[in-house]
Formats: structure tokens, sequence, C-alpha cells
């Protein structure tokens, strides 16, 4: 069935010139990325474009055909309401293919003065139905939607066969196992979250502390996981820290882990996903072209030689080295994971 | 300023259900919101069950609100939202978008899980027939100010001032997980905790609840010192969120203090501020518990 669907587009993240590079040269078909300061989710020290460097971007994407599309996936609030308006211009004036939003206030504005830029609905829209992606297509013409990774392929499914507009889904990458765009759990320990200010679990509230019970990761003071001399440790995202729950001390919520998608690529194909879309732009360029490489080849070789596609071990071994906690997981995809 | 009691976050049996709301009927609340927001797999009471308390609490005077679910994601769950959404007597409040494409002509209240961050957002709200506004958990007085100053003339705006705050949603059930179930098999363990399951960190400090797919802060958001605040950026409604106990007297110290009561300070600390938090309304971390010097 796969043939009857056009094949997905590769959709790469980068937090750099050199990682956009690295995206582009080993194949994406779009690259996203951000602006230097609280309009995108990715709002880390030492990452992003400014104005010049997306200009010299578009140059190098759209040169070797590869779209790119600017992501201004948080909520404004009060006065700097100014700044993602100006991005929205600039993404105009600069000839980028689409832009990635999440607020509805945006998208209004976006689509009122902004006509012919093309909208697509960030994850952090949090559209998890054929409804609520209705709605953004009726009152923003928006032309694709990112969906969040809560959904089964079942659902996945579903709402592709019910929807007018592009559908992309998650491939491979950092697992928010949370709808985003409603998750404030970072807020609530440590004042700023991916809806406010572009972060989660940010790195200057994280400490590491020597105790004699092991290596302890706190934020903001409070303690997401204590680790044994010998054990790798893990960055402390609050939904992937060890908790005490009915007396017993486990991942709570989640076990470090990344996504990956690669072993069910011929069912989100035959699903008629649009976009695939790798998660990192704060990764490093390396981490990119590798990825690429690989997501690149798999999705080549299930929509030309479906009946041949196998995951090939070098892929997965590469995956996993770049992945959290050095492990894989279908994540909501897989029903039992629930 | 009016009071109004939040729909119920935990899977309560109908006789606990029943029950609960026979009482609210008599207590000082103005608006009451009805219905189940977390699961679609509690099923305890259904939309005829709820629709009848609806019309029991509006002969005792309230106006009740039928609130929707947050996280839609099988077409049965979205079928139960347009029954909710076609009803003729009361209006909805919306948590989603879909409800939005769904209620998008009558009056409707946009919930908090709608993400009303800037004026733009509520002038699209308003357009499409929203009534009032719930501010998102996460915002405080600085976020408040400046939209009470620009929002749209007539848009009413609510504010949660008491409760465990729900932070997050999930396709993952977190008290399944803890009884190492999956979701599909979860033997409705929610039912055994009627407020929720702690979970604390390893050195024993209480940091969330969890409730089903929903994880919600450990401690109660109190704002019951920043009332005058509230009334002064001209607020309609505070929201309280139900608890298995003490409701009744959360809402009559919040109907005291609305009336310009003095703050009973005993009864505040006796309860342990060490519980309480009301970080997202200074702007802080929403587990913080400020101390104003004004109180």
């Amino acid at each position: 069935m796969a043939i009857l669907n056009a094949r997905p587009s590769l959709v790469c993240p980068a937090g750099s010139l050199r990682a956009l590079k690295a995206a582009v040269d080993n194949g994406a078909d779009a690259v996203y990325l951000g602006l230097r300061n609280e309009t995108n989710a990715r709002n880390f020290p030492g990452l992003n474009f400014d104005e010049h460097e997306i200009k010299q971007a578009v140059e190098y994407g759209h040169q070797r055909n590869t779209k790119i599309l600017l992501a201004l996936n948080t909520f404004p609030q009060g006065k700097s309401w100014s700044k993602w308006v100006a991005a929205i211009e600039l993404a105009a004036k600069q000839g980028l293919d689409a832009v990635i939003l999440a607020d509805l206030g945006l998208l209004r504005f976006a689509s009122r003065n902004f006509p012919d830029l093309r909208l697509h609905l960030s994850v952090q829209g949090s559209a998890t139905n054929r409804y609520a992606i209705d709605f953004c297509v009726e009152e923003f013409g928006i032309r694709q939607v990112v969906l969040p990774r809560v959904l089964s392929l079942a659902q996945i499914r579903r709402i592709i066969e019910k929807s007018s507009i592009d559908v992309e889904v998650f491939g491979f990458g950092s697992l928010c196992i949370m709808v985003e765009g409603r998750c404030a759990l970072s807020s609530y320990v440590t004042a700023e979250s991916p809806n406010t200010c572009g972060v989660c679990s940010p790195a200057k509230a994280v400490r590491w502390l020597e105790t004699s019970q092991g290596r302890q990761s706190r934020l903001n003071n409070i303690l997401i996981d204590q680790y044994r001399h010998n054990e790798a440790a893990g960055y402390p995202t609050l939904c992937k820290g060890r908790f005490t729950v009915l007396d017993k001390t486990f991942y709570a919520m989640e076990e470090p882990t990344s996504l990956n998608t690669l072993d069910i690529l011929p069912a989100l194909m035959d699903a008629g996903v649009a976009a695939i879309k790798i998660e990192g732009r704060q990764r490093s360029p390396a981490y990119v072209a590798q990825v690429t490489r690989v997501m690149r080849h798999a999705i080549d070789l299930c929509y030309d030689h479906p009946q041949h596609y196998k995951v090939n071990e070098g892929w997965m071994t590469t995956l996993n080295k770049v992945s959290e906690g050095q492990s894989h997981t279908l994540g909501a995809i897989d029903r039992k994971w629930q | 300023m009016k009071l109004s009691l939040g729909p119920v976050q935990y899977f309560w049996s109908t006789v606990k259900l029943r029950a609960f709301y026979s009482a609210v009927a008599n207590w000082p609340v103005d608006i009451v919101y009805l219905g189940e927001v977390v699961c679609s797999k509690r099923r305890e009471l259904r939309l005829t069950d709820w629709l009848e308390i609806a019309d029991e609490l509006t002969t005792a005077g309230k106006e009740v609100v039928l609130s929707t679910m947050t996280l839609l994601e099988a077409e049965s769950e979205l079928s139960s939202l347009r029954r909710i959404c076609d009803n003729e007597n009361y209006i909805v409040e919306a948590n989603d978008l879909s409800a939005l494409k769904l209620i998008s002509i009558a009056p409707f209240v946009a919930g908090p899980h709608i993400n009303t961050y800037n004026v733009s957002t509520l002038e699209l709200l308003f357009a499409k027939g929203a009534i009032r506004w719930v501010m998102p958990f996460e915002l405080g007085k600085e976020n408040l100010t400046e939209l009470q100053g620009n929002k749209p003339e007539g848009l009413q705006t609510e504010v949660f001032v008491y409760g465990k705050i729900p932070l997050s949603y999930s396709a993952r059930c977190f008290t399944a997980r803890a009884h190492n179930l999956a979701k599909d098999h979860c033997e409705l363990k929610c039912r055994d905790y009627p407020d929720g399951l702690p979970l604390s960190t390893q050195d024993n400090k209480n940091l969330f609840t969890i409730n089903g797919i929903q994880m919600q802060s450990a401690k109660v958001c109190n704002l019951i010192h920043n009332v005058n605040e509230l009334k002064n950026l001209n607020v309609d409604v505070l929201r309280i969120s139900p608890q298995e106990n003490n409701s009744e007297e959360i809402i009559r110290m919040f109907d005291q203090v609305r009336r310009d009561a003095a703050i009973n300070d005993s009864v505040i600390e006796d309860s342990g501020g060490e519980n309480w938090s009301n970080g997202y309304w200074y702007g802080e971390a929403g587990m913080d518990w400020v101390i104003n010097e004004e109180y």
C-alpha cells in the first residue's frame, strides 16, 4: 500500500549552521530551526540562529532543494508579543517555507497578516484528534500538523484518514511522554516551562552532588535521581527521574530512553504520514548527520522496496548510541507502552 | 466576585459523587463545573446522570457548566464530547481545541487547558463565543494584570485559587504503572485514591500527585492571601478544586474573605503552610510558598 502514498518528507533539526549543513548534506527534505530567543521551545544558551544566519540557512537549503522551517512554538506573553510578530515577518521576508506555530493568538495573527505564509501546527499545539486539527484548518488555514507523542498507531492512522492536511509524526529522538503544550512539570519546579520560556528542566537549575549514597542530580534542589558509583547518570528531566510511589522507588513516569520508529516505519508509511520528524535541535551536528543519514536510508528503502524493508543492525546501533540511556522505545505508538 | 467549584479530578464512586453534590447545593458557591475531565475509562456516571445533578444544582440556585476532557484521542471520546456539546441546557467548558470546533457558536467557557497566554488569544476566544476564560495554571499576577487591562470588554476572567494543580497529561496511566499494570488493563486502580496517589523524591519530599494519566502538584495551590489583589484586578470568578475532605470549610473561608471579612489567620496557619504553594502567582516556581509581607 505504501506505493499509493507520497514518500514522506524527512524533517531534521538544526541548532546551528553546521547542524543545518549536516542535515541538508545527509538527505533532509526539510530542516527546522529557531531564533536565538524565547520564541522557540529550544531556547538554550549557545544555540539557534540570528537573522543573518537564517538568511544563510535559507540560501544553503534552497540551493539544495531542502525546505527551511522556522519554529515559533512557544506562547507569547505580555509585552514581548512584538518579538514573535517580528519573527513571523522575518520568516515571510526571508522566504522560509513554513512557520511552525502553537499559540492560537499567533496563528490568528499570521493567518490574517501573512496569508501566503505556510503554517504548520506545532506539536506544542496539542492537537491529538481530528476535531482539534479541523478547528485549526478552518480558523487558521494550517497546512500541516505535528502530532503529539501520545497517540497509538491505530489513532495516528485514523487521524490521517480523516485529515484534509499533511500529518507529521516524530520518528526519532528524546521522548516527551506528556502531551506537548500541556506540561507544566518544569515550571512547577523551576518557574520555566516549554510553554512560557521554551525550556524543560532548564540547565541553570541543575546541580550534581557527590554524596555518601552516590551521585545525586537535583533540579532547583529537588532530588531527581541518585546513582550508584558505577551507574551511568542521565540529565535530570523531571519525567525521567526515579521517585517513590507506594513505597517503591522506580522510574514512576518513564525511563531515560528515546523514541525510535525504525521497526514500524512500514506501518507509518502505510498509514500515510506526510512527514517524519527527528527531534534534537539541542544536539550536535554529528548527531544530526548520523540520525539524518540513517532515517534517509530507512525511508528510502521502505518506500522504494517495501517488500525488502528490514531494520539494518547498523542503523539501530548508530541510533542507540545517540539515544538517551542508550535505549529506545516506540512510546505511545505501541499501545502496551501506555 | 463569584466562587466556583471546579470539576472533580479524581475517580469517585457514584455514591460519593451524589453525596458530594447534594452537600454542594448548600455551600456558598455560585458556579459548579461538572463532568469527568481526566479519563474516559471512568464511567461511574453517564451524561444523563451528570445532567440530573446539574438540574438539582440549578434548582438550588447554582450556575452549572459542563466540563470536558483535556486529552481526547479515541473516536469514542470524541462522540462523548459531541454529546456534551450538543446538550441544550448547559454551557460547556472547553479544555481542548476539539471542543472549540464543536461548540464554536454557543456561549462557552475557555478552560485552563486552552493555552491562553496573550490578548490575541483572548480576542479569538471571545470572537468564537467565550463568555469566560480560566487563566492557565502556570501564569501569575504579572500576566494577569496585563491581560485584564487589554482583554475584550465583557469577557469574564476566572482564576484557580485553591487545589492541587493539574500539571500534565500523558497517554500512559501512572496509577496503573505504579501497580505494574498497562492502561488497557488498569483495573480502575485510581478508584482507590480519592485524592490521588502521592509521588515523592528519594529523600522523602512530596513532589507530585499521580491521578491516572494526569500528574498533579503535591502541594495545594492556595491564593487565600491574594483575594484582595484578585478583586483589585477585577477577576470575576475564583475557582476551588474539590478534594475528598474539607471542601466545604475551604469554600466558606474563601466566601468570608471575598466578603472583606478579616482572614481567620488561625484557620490558615493550622492547615500547614508547608503543604501549600503560591509560587506561580508571584512568577516563581509553582511549588514555592512565597510569604508576602503585606498579609
